[in-house]
C-alpha cells in the first residue's frame, strides 16, 4: 500500500493552534519560517551543529532543523516570537539587550531559548559535562561560566559575542556576574608597552 | 530528499507489525542522525514509523539491583536520572559529554545505538564508501582518517563508532533487548556490534525488522566509582577523537575489580577485556596501568595520521585509572 507522502497537521505554536498541509519532508524550522511567517527562528547550518534555530518543544530545547513537523504535532512549540509579554521582554531577552550578549543579531533567537532552558535545566538540578561531581548527593554545581559555557556549547556566535552572552545568560540567571565572567585581560598601554 | 510516508505508532507490537521487514521502512525517534543523513541523501526511506510516543520511557531499577532504560528515554533524561548518576556516574558522564542540550533533549537511547559513524566519506555521496555502498572502496585509508579506527578495522572499512554512551555501557555490560514479529529478544552490547570484516555494511546482531525496546544494566560492583573521560579537537560539542569509560576498585593497594572501555578508537565501543585481565589483583601503579594499556592497544593497526592515538589511550588509561585509585582510596 502506497504511503500518502503529506498530512495536514495542526501546530501548537506560541499558545496558538495553526493547520497546514505539510510533505512529510518540512522540517519544523521551514513549516514556522516559510509557512507561519514565523522569521524569528534562523536557518544556521540546518543540519543541527549551529543552534541558530533553537525552539522550545514541550518547554525543552531543541534544534528545529532536525525536527519533522510531522512529528511535531500534538508537541507545545515555543519560538523566540512567543517569549516576550506585549511590550515587556523576557528576562532573558532584556539581559541580552542590557548587557550586548550579540553583534549581527542572527544567532540570537536561538541563543535566548537556548539560554532560558540552560537556566531551567540548571535549576532543575541537571549535572553538565562541566561537572566535577555528578552524583545527586554532591549536590546543583553552581552555574559558573564554564558551567554556562559548556551548556551554551550547542548555540554557536560567528561574531564571537560569547563574553556578553555568558554574562547576559548569568544575569538572567540571578548569577553574580563577577562569579560567572572573570575579569578581561588589561586593555592598552603597559609599562612594557602596547599589551598584546 | 525522497518521500516518505509517516506514521506514529502507540505500542511495541503495533510498531514492529507496521514495520514489517520492509527495507526500506526506518523506526523514527529523535531523528537528530536520521533526518541529518536523509538530507544528505544517505539514507532514503519510503516510511518512517515514529516510536516516540511508545510507552518506553521509564529508567526503573530492577530486582537485583540494575536499571531498565526504556528505548525512548532521552539522553537527557538518562544524564539527570540520580539513580545513573549515584550507580553509574560514567554513563551520566558519557552521554553528558555528547552532542549539545538541544540534541540530548531530542536523541533517545535507541537510536543512540544504532547512530551511524561521521566518518565524511560515508555521508559524501560523491565518495565512495564501503559502508554506504559495499564494493565501492575506502577512501579514508589513503585519505582523511585522522579520527579513524585504530583496533578491529579491516581494509574495507576503518569508521569508528561515535557514541559516547555506548561506551560506558558497554564497560557496564549492559544488555539490548528488542522486539520482533516473532517475538522478543536479547543481545548483549558486546555482541551487539558485528566485526568489520568484509561486510562494513552490516553494522548490529539486530535481525531485520527489530525494535531496540530498552537497555538493561545489570548490577556492578564497581560503576558507583567510574569515569568517562573524552578528549576532542574543541572544548565541547565535538566527537571524541579518543574516550575512555573505566571503574575501579582498589584495596590495599591492589585492584580488586576494573572495567574499561575505549571509544573513538573502533567500529564499536571497544571493552579493553585484555588490560583488564592483567590489572585485576595487581598493583594500582601508574607502571601497572601503561603496561595493561601497551597489552590491550598491541593490536592496534595505525594509518599514517591516527597513530596518535595509540598514544592517546595509553595516556587516558593511565590518567583516568589513576584519579579512580585516588577516588576508590579516599
Amino acid at each position: 500500500m502506497a504511503q500518502s507522502t503529506s498530512s495536514v497537521i495542526t501546530l501548537n505554536v506560541n499558545g496558538e493552534k495553526r493547520t497546514l498541509p505539510v510533505d512529510h519532508r518540512t522540517t519544523l524550522l521551514d513549516a514556522l519560517r516559510e509557512r507561519l511567517d514565523l522569521t524569528g527562528t534562523k536557518k544556521g547550518c540546518d543540519q543541527g551543529q549551529c543552534g541558530a534555530c533553537t525552539v522550545l518543544i514541550d518547554g525543552r530545547r531543541a534544534v528545529s532543523c532536525l525536527q519533522l513537523a510531522v512529528a511535531a504535532e500534538g508537541r507545545e512549540i515555543t519560538t523566540i516570537e512567543g517569549l516576550a509579554d506585549g511590550d515587556q521582554l523576557h528576562p532573558v531577552q532584556q539581559a541580552f539587550l542590557d548587557l550586548d550578549g550579540f553583534q549581527c543579531g542572527y544567532c540570537t533567537p536561538g541563543q535566548i531559548c537556548s539560554a532560558l532552558a540552560v537556566i531551567e535545566e540548571h535549576a532543575a538540578g541537571w549535572p553538565s559535562a562541566a561537572t566535577t561531581d555528578v552524583r545527586p548527593e554532591a549536590g546543583v554545581p553552581p552555574l559558573t561560566a564554564d558551567e554556562i559555557r559548556e551548556r551554551m556549547s550547542g548555540n554557536l556566535c560567528r561574531c564571537g559575542a560569547y563574553v556578553s552572552i555568558v554574562q547576559a545568560v548569568a544575569r538572567a540567571a540571578g548569577v553574580e556576574t563577577a562569579q560567572a565572567a572573570p575579569a578581561l585581560p588589561q586593555q592598552g598601554r603597559t609599562e612594557e608597552g602596547t599589551a598584546a | 530528499m525522497r518521500e516518505f510516508g509517516y506514521q506514529r505508532v502507540f505500542d511495541v507490537p503495533g510498531a514492529v507489525a507496521l514495520l514489517g521487514t520492509d527495507p526500506e521502512a526506518r523506526f523514527l525517534g529523535g531523528g537528530t542522525n536520521l533526518v541529518d543523513l536523509m538530507k544528505a541523501g544517505v539514507e532514503r526511506p519510503a516510511l518512517l514509523v515514529d516510536v516516540t510516543e511508545l510507552p518506553l520511557g521509564r529508567i526503573e531499577a530492577t530486582a537485583d539491583g540494575g536499571l531498565r532504560i526504556g528505548a525512548t528515554v532521552t539522553n537527557s533524561d538518562l544524564a539527570a536520572d540520580p539513580q545513573v548518576r549515584r550507580h553509574y556516574p560514567a554513563l551520566a558522564q558519557a552521554v553528558l559529554a555528547g552532542a549539545s542540550g538541544q540534541l540530548r533533549n531530542m536523541a533517545t537511547i535507541g537510536g543512540n545505538l544504532l547512530q551511524r559513524t561521521r566518518c565524511g566519506y560515508f555521508a559524501d555521496l560523491t565518495k565512495p564508501c564501503n559502508k554506504r555502498v559495499p564494493g565501492s572502496g575506502c577512501p579514508a585509508i589513503e585519505g582523511e582518517h585522522h579520527n579513524h579506527a585504530i583496533l578491529g578495522a579491516s581494509e574495507h572499512c576503518v569508521a569508528v563508532h561515535p557514541s559516547d554512551m555506548g561506551v560506558a555501557l558497554t564497560a557496564f555490560d549492559a544488555v539490548v533487548s528488542y522486539e520482533t514479529a516473532d517475538g522478543p529478544g536479547e543481545l548483549p552490547l558486546a555482541e551487539f556490534y558485528l566485526p568489520v570484516g568484509d561486510t562494513p555494511h552490516l553494522e548490529t546482531a539486530l535481525p531485520s525488522g527489530a525494535l531496540i525496546t530498552g537497555i538493561t544494566l545489570p548490577p556492578n560492583p564497581v560503576a558507583a566509582v567510574s569515569r568517562y573521560r573524552k578528549v576532542r579537537e574543541r572544548a565541547s560539542y565535538a566527537f571524541a577523537i579518543g574516550s575512555i569509560a573505566a571503574a575501579l576498585d582498589v584495596r590495599d593497594g591492589l585492584v580488586r575489580e576494573v572495567r574499561l572501555a575505549f571509544g573513538a578508537v573502533a567500529s564499536r565501543p571497544w571493552r579493553a577485556r585484555e588490560a583488564e585481565r592483567l590489572l585485576t589483583g595487581g598493583p594500582a601503579s601508574a607502571e601497572a596501568f601503561a603496561a595493561a594499556a601497551d597489552a590491550e592497544l598491541a593490536a592496534a593497526e595505525t594509518l599514517p595520521h591516527n597513530a596518535y592515538k595509540v598514544t592517546l589511550m595509553r595516556n587516558l588509561v593511565v590518567a583516568v585509572l589513576t584519579e579512580l585509585t585516588e577516588e576508590a582510596t579516599r
